[in-house]
């Protein structure tokens, strides 16, 4: 069923075809930002309880009483911020939720959320998403294996630090059958997470009373839990 | 001239089929189909978009110019798809965590613009949203086919976690062929969605030309029937 059987003559010219294409985009784009004011608050609302939902799960609910997901602390570090969330009980920061990156597979980031008590020892790790191998790789999802549980009450000092690594490195985490680059770097990733939280420890945790470091460089020690950081609290 | 819906129906289910026979939207279809349930989700998706595209696209087709109509389609199906993920996201959420990764990859989906092009530029509003429809039938089940075949040989389900997209109702349908089954993973690494494709599509070459070898078979001694009888009259 042919349509333009008739072409009036202006619709060949070329103010037509311009102002046809900027009607157009002039509506979509309306369109679009009607649609993005309706949905902006919703969808908000939905993004801080899927948060809501994840930090729950690598912090028991014991461990606070105050709205985990909007007591936050931005720490920058050399090359990033990480936003960590806070859970209080009574007001004292008992146990602190922060992602950390690890490299999968092929080079791609393994983006995992932690939990460590005040302590520093690990409440929970859950894979927040990740792109490894289907049937491989994809067994630290708590849906496919419980195997990212084993970190829960692991800290510096449990293992000592040459235990932080794979079997088949020497260390004490098993690694999959036919998969050893995702759990190697979850390891290193859940490792360099715990050491995030024993350089940044005072501010993670918002002790106002900064205990003086002595002025070397910040490392990641164990033996003194408070120490090194002197920067201005961000909270 | 009245349009012909049946002609319509069989092009999009078989005849012209997105997958088969226009081997288009190849890209979403390899990345997505390792598990049927995925396959569906994106089908519906698809289907969704393929409506409303056709629907508008249709009824605007007699002020849309030669000249400019292709920037014209591409706004108006990447503004449909980003709706699509707004609303979904704001109001369906439970249906957008198992959704979402689809939507943003149906604009990548050619078939839709193929379809704009193709046919609702050219027909009426009620043929091309049927049309739309069709079209968006015939690749869900190619989807769900190509998705249930690989998930039956790579992980011995079938429709795993259904239940997340359709509701607690549809558990019905997650069936686990082989316990503790290990995997093939071949079947679920882009490789394997090639194979079972390939094999599918020999499938229906196969069973095309068995068709019309049978219809042939049956005008020929029709035919004949018919010249014996003359000729004993």
């Amino acid at each position: 069923m042919p349509t333009q059987l008739f072409q009036p003559g202006y619709r060949q010219q070329l103010g037509y075809h311009t102002l046809l294409l900027g009607g157009f985009a002039l509506l979509t784009s309306t369109a679009l930002g009607v649609a993005n004011r309706l949905t902006h608050a919703d969808i908000a609302k939905r993004l801080a309880e899927d948060l809501q939902v994840t930090l729950q799960q690598v912090i028991p609910n014991s461990f606070y009483d105050n709205n985990l997901a909007t007591d936050t602390v931005t720490i920058k570090s050399a090359d990033k911020e990480t936003i960590a969330y806070r859970a209080r009980r009574e007001g004292q920061v008992r146990a602190v939720s922060y992602q950390v990156t690890g490299n999968g597979y092929g080079g791609t980031s393994i983006v995992l959320i932690i939990g460590v008590d005040h302590n520093g020892t690990l409440l929970g790790v859950r894979a927040v998403s990740h792109a490894e191998t289907p049937g491989l790789g994809d067994k630290i999802e708590t849906s496919k294996s419980n195997w990212i549980m084993s970190f829960n009450g692991r800290s510096l000092s449990n293992p000592q630090p040459d235990g932080w690594a794979v079997k088949k490195d020497g260390g004490v985490f098993d690694q999959f059958t036919g998969a050893t680059i995702t759990p190697r770097a979850v390891v290193r990733a859940v490792k360099g997470g715990l050491e995030f939280f024993a350089t940044h420890r005072a501010e993670l945790l918002d002790e106002r009373a900064i205990v003086l470091a002595p002025a070397t460089p910040a490392s990641p020690t164990l033996a003194s839990p408070v120490e090194s950081t002197q920067r201005p609290n961000h909270s | 001239m009245t349009t012909d819906y049946r002609k319509i129906t069989r092009d999009g289910l078989w005849d012209n089929n997105v997958v088969f026979t226009q081997m288009l939207a190849l890209c979403p279809l390899m990345a997505i189909t390792t598990t049927a349930t995925n396959g569906l989700g994106m089908g519906l998706a698809v289907i969704a978009v393929l409506v409303a595209s056709n629907l508008i696209i249709s009824s605007c087709r007699n002020i849309i110019t030669q000249e400019v109509r292709i920037p014209v389609f591409v706004l108006l199906i990447a503004t449909l798809v980003t709706l699509a993920d707004m609303i979904i996201n704001a109001w369906l959420h439970e249906l957008y965590k198992v959704l979402g990764l689809f939507i943003p990859l149906i604009v990548v989906n050619c078939s839709v613009l193929g379809r704009a092009e193709a046919f609702a530029s050219q027909q009426p509003v009620p043929a091309s949203i049927l049309d739309g429809f069709m079209m968006g039938l015939g690749y869900t089940l190619v989807l769900v086919l190509l998705g249930g075949c690989r998930e039956i040989l790579g992980s011995a389900t079938l429709f795993a976690n259904a239940s997340l997209l359709l509701g607690q109702s549809f558990a019905f349908l997650e069936i686990t062929l082989i316990p503790n089954y290990k995997g093939f993973l071949l079947m679920l690494l882009p490789p394997g969605g090639f194979l079972v494709l390939g094999f599918l599509l020999a499938g229906k070459r196969v069973l095309d030309k068995y068709l019309q070898d049978k219809k042939a078979r049956v005008s020929i001694s029709v035919n004949t029937d018919a010249q014996s009888s003359r000729a004993s009259a």
